[in-house]
């Protein structure tokens, strides 16, 4: 199964490869963004050193919604990280902040990982429960072999925000052990939008450290550990009435893999891990804020997951039984102007427990070298614990019968036939899933939103979201040409989505009301991609990508954050150790913009960015160079996806070097 | 699957044990005077009385005082006294009471008994309250009398006020002594100035409560619920949600059995405040 993919690769824009040495292999459908390999930088990237979040930007199934420079919020299908699954190898994260500052994707760097797998609707479910779909984050793994070290040197400056990167890594790997370490740090200043003009409050600084260890006893046992540690002080978001003085993430975990000698049992993985992340806002380096709050907030989650892949016939099967424990607290004292007066406190995720555990199993059955079916189903048990008694009573102003306690249950199921023959390939598939809500849908408190200028308030009392999704694509490749139309449609009933109550009062100064989290009775939401690469010659690509979604509620209006007519093409030149690349990006104007839920038009941009690498090759060492420009023309813009619509970055070239010994 | 379930969860639990963590107050005890204390004790030839209450000490506002008598010679205290009290403020010009209650006995077996007296100003340096206690034991009446301090509260606890019907009311909470981040249940009084030494509960009356932190925008609070008298001659109840610690002003409108405010402004943009209020900070 390892050895096929449909895979799509990023080198500055999509391309397909395809392996086929056995036809009589399911096909897992799925968009794999390949960030670097196990030892070096990808090379084929056009700006290696770029942040995940820009590396998740390229592909055609994520957008993501920027509040700065940093910590950009991944978008799947149209849908947020509530209604989406974020994993890091499988383990289970969340984020520590109430204003979605920070993403769980802000907690490693690309110098950690190997590829983002992007999967679409219940495809995604195998570690929990989700709606619109996956984004699992996969570590870099080094192998066992003869015995080796590896040395790197990666650094990069970009000119617009003055962004400094230097990391290193060490590798060392022999017939039973490997150990695989590196470091990076990043400094930026404020950037500036296009005409120069400066974006205060958006400079970031992180370190991030990696290690990992493994150590295979016996032939087919493998023990493995590993540890992130992140470090992000002075972050700005210039969109936020708030920055981030730190967010500071430790994740590790133990990992046990078994390769049994048996016919049936292919692939045995057990995982235990636990992460905990501090963040705390700050809004003490804003010139005039009408009071002055700390913000602070924590999450940890202890986990495990043992997963299993067996083939019987034509059947492939695969196993997982999840489980994780989850511990949100956020707290916002405020400071009033007499310094006499008692600071106000408020809990503002009042301590929330939230114990999950599940059943994933999934069948691929491959009917014979044309066709398959895959079926998955999943259950989960998920419990909601308020832990805190002075928050239990805080939401109990509002919900007086509210109980500690809520336990859901949650179930998927979901069906996807594949066909394949010559140059065409068709796939469509049927889903149903639920997702519990979020803490901030279920038990925030009074959290303010900066773009509708609402206090939010959770609901205990909401139902669990149900979706249900069909998704078909059919693809064509020939000689010079590939191109594929892939699409999916949700129906998502009992959403949560924030409505206002003109019985309340605001807390927050300025705020123009309170929403409670309310279900509508359904949403829609589809969305269509076309994806097109043509071989112009040995040495010449040209990619063309479009992308459109829609999405309307109930009573027919357009949700918020839905993407209007988006376009990427990309001319590429590799020639030997050359490569270059020109690249259109843009969207049309979103006219169908969710102005019930506050959200105002965004006008259309086109970018234009270039970029060159060559790969020096002296004895034993490699210099891997890139130089680049984005958004050549300066242009100055925004986007849908822009938090307040905070003015993207103007003219910027970097230069990234990977240096390998 | 249920026992692995089980033993997941047990796993979890056991580990959140290490960052989850609980208090219990184990203050059960026997002793009548628990969470009491003495802030006064006077004498008369025959016997002592003690004061106490939950704060130590008296202020200006409403005020729980339980008390008890010790005979003088023997040192037992008395279970079977009937008790009426006067407080009396001295005034450079005048006298005059407060709003009181009658004294009755905490528990059947006991030796405390137990009232209030909303004492509504403050002493000051040439005025002072003194307070008489008249009480019979056994159908011989005795009666001591003595100075007691009643400083100014640093919170606003009462009101008085002529109502637009020409009365003139007092206004005063009582209850809850330690208000937390909930819905807290409120307990006000009402009474009126019948005279300079009779001031009555009144009944049947509605108390207004739009709870605002003045130091963050004046925002204010969801479901509080109005506060009314639930027994005839009783105080009045009612539901105060605080959204955060820090400084309250519980703005109060009083209105009659009518309907009609006799005290008192409804809070919006530009009027910021009511002219009754109580104030909290915790």
């Amino acid at each position: 199964m390892k050895n096929l993919f449909l895979l799509l690769l990023c080198s500055g824009f999509v391309s397909y490869a395809q392996e086929a040495k056995d036809s009589l292999v399911p096909k897992d459908l799925k968009e794999v963004i390949v960030i670097s390999k196990k030892t070096q930088i990808h090379e084929k990237q056009s700006k290696s050193l770029a942040s995940i979040d820009e590396f998740l930007d390229k592909g055609s199934k994520v957008d993501l919604v920027k509040r700065g420079a940093y910590a950009w919020e991944p978008l799947i299908n149209s849908m947020a990280t509530e209604r989406t699954l974020i994993t890091i190898d499988g383990m289970r994260i969340f984020g520590a902040c109430t204003d979605k500052m920070d993403p769980i994707t802000s907690y490693v760097e690309v110098s950690n990982l190997s590829e983002a797998t992007v999967k679409s609707g219940q495809q995604g479910s195998c570690f929990g429960s989700t709606i619109g779909g996956a984004i699992d984050l996969k570590r870099s793994q080094n192998r066992f072999g003869s015995q080796k070290w590896d040395f790197a040197v990666n650094t990069g400056f970009e000119t617009n925000n003055r962004q400094k990167i230097i990391g290193s890594s060490v590798n060392y790997a022999d017939s039973t052990y490997y150990v695989d370490t590196d470091v990076m740090f990043r400094e930026a200043d404020n950037y500036s939008a296009g005409n120069e003009r400066e974006i205060l409050y958006s400079q970031f600084r992180k370190l991030n450290f990696s290690g990992t260890a493994g150590f295979k006893f016996f032939s087919n046992k493998l023990l493995e550990a590993s540890v992130i540690y992140d470090k992000a002080t002075d972050v700005g978001y210039p969109a936020l009435p708030m920055d981030v003085s730190l967010a500071e993430a430790l994740i590790t975990s133990l990992k046990y893999v078994v390769v049994p000698k048996s016919s049936l049992l292919k692939d045995w993985e057990t995982k235990v891990y636990f992460n905990t992340i501090t963040h705390r806002m700050d809004d003490t380096t804003r010139p005039s804020v009408p009071i002055h709050m700390d913000m602070p907030g924590w999450s940890k989650t202890f986990g495990m997951y043992s997963k299993a892949t067996a083939v019987k016939n034509h059947h492939h099967f695969l196993a997982n039984f999840n489980a994780f424990y989850n511990q949100s607290v956020a707290e916002m004292t405020m400071y009033p102007e007499n310094p006499d007066e008692n600071p106000m406190f408020m809990y503002t995720w009042p301590d929330v427990r939230t114990l999950y555990t599940g059943l994933f199993a999934e069948d691929q059955w491959v009917f014979n070298c044309h066709s398959g079916l895959k079926l998955s189903v999943s259950a989960g048990s998920h419990t909601n614990d308020v832990a805190s008694d002075f928050g239990l009573q805080s939401l109990q102003i509002f919900y007086p019968e509210m109980p500690r306690q809520k336990t859901r249950f949650l179930k998927s199921i979901a069906a996807h036939y594949n066909y394949h023959k010559s140059e065409w390939e068709y796939g469509f598939g049927l889903g149903y899933g639920e997702r519990a809500p979020s803490v901030s849908e279920g038990y925030g408190f009074y959290l303010f939103n900066s773009s509708d200028r609402f206090d939010y308030v959770g609901n205990p009392n909401l139902s669990n979201e149900k979706s249900i999704e069909t998704q078909a694509f059919i693809s064509c490749k020939k000689d010079k040409i590939s191109t594929k139309i892939s699409s999916s449609f949700f129906r998502i009933s009992d959403y949560i989505i924030g409505m206002p109550d003109a019985t309340l009062v605001p807390m927050t100064i300025g705020a123009s009301g309170v929403k409670l989290y309310t279900a509508l009775s359904y949403a829609a939401i589809f969305n269509i991609d076309w994806n097109s690469e043509f071989t112009l010659s040995k040495t010449l690509k040209w990619n063309i990508g479009l992308l459109y979604s829609w999405g309307k509620d109930s009573n027919g209006n357009n949700l918020p954050l839905i993407n209007p007519l988006s376009y990427k093409t990309a001319l590429t030149y590799t020639k030997a150790r050359f490569n270059a690349m020109a690249e259109c990006i843009g969207n049309t104007a979103q006219t169908q913009f969710g102005s019930v839920y506050g959200e105002t038009n965004t006008a259309d941009f086109a970018l234009l960015n270039a970029s060159f690498g060559y790969k020096f090759v002296f004895s034993g060492s490699r210099l891997n160079c890139k130089i680049g420009v984005e958004n050549l023309l300066d242009a100055f813009y925004t986007t849908y996806s822009d938090w307040n619509k905070v003015p993207r970055m103007g003219r910027n070239i970097f230069v990234n070097l990977n240096y390998n010994l | 699957m249920k026992t692995l379930l089980k033993y997941t969860l047990a796993l979890f639990l056991l580990a959140t044990t290490l960052i989850s963590c609980s208090s219990d107050d184990n203050t059960t005890s026997s002793d009548e005077l628990a969470n009491l204390t003495q802030f006064k004790e006077f004498t008369n030839q025959t016997h002592t009385i003690e004061l106490y209450s939950h704060k130590g000490r008296l202020e200006q506002g409403y005020n729980e005082i339980v008390l008890r008598i010790k005979d003088n010679t023997t040192g037992d205290y008395v279970k079977n006294a009937e008790i009426s009290w006067m407080p009396v403020m001295h005034m450079s010009m005048m006298n005059h009471s407060c709003p009181k209650s009658a004294v009755e006995k905490v528990t059947p077996n006991g030796t405390l008994y137990e009232g209030y007296i909303v004492f509504q100003m403050a002493q000051n340096a040439t005025e002072y309250w003194d307070l008489k206690v008249d009480y019979t034991i056994n159908g011989t009446a005795y009666s001591a009398t003595s100075v007691v301090d009643v400083p100014a509260s640093v919170e606003r606890r009462v009101n008085t006020f002529t109502g637009t019907d020409g009365t003139k009311y007092i206004l005063a909470y009582a209850e809850p002594h330690h208000p937390k981040v909930a819905v807290n249940n409120v307990v006000f009084g009402v009474w009126k100035m019948q005279d300079m030494m009779n001031f009555p509960v009144v009944d049947g009356y509605t108390v207004k409560i739009d709870p605002r932190m003045p130091s963050m925008g004046n925002h204010g609070s969801p479901n509080n619920v109005d506060a009314t008298q639930k027994t005839v001659g009783g105080l009045y109840e009612g539901k105060l949600s605080l959204t955060m610690t820090g400084y309250w002003k519980i703005n109060l409108q009083l209105l009659n059995a009518e309907g009609t405010v006799l005290k008192g402004e409804t809070i919006s943009d530009t009027v910021l405040e009511s002219s009754i209020f109580f104030e909290l900070e915790f």
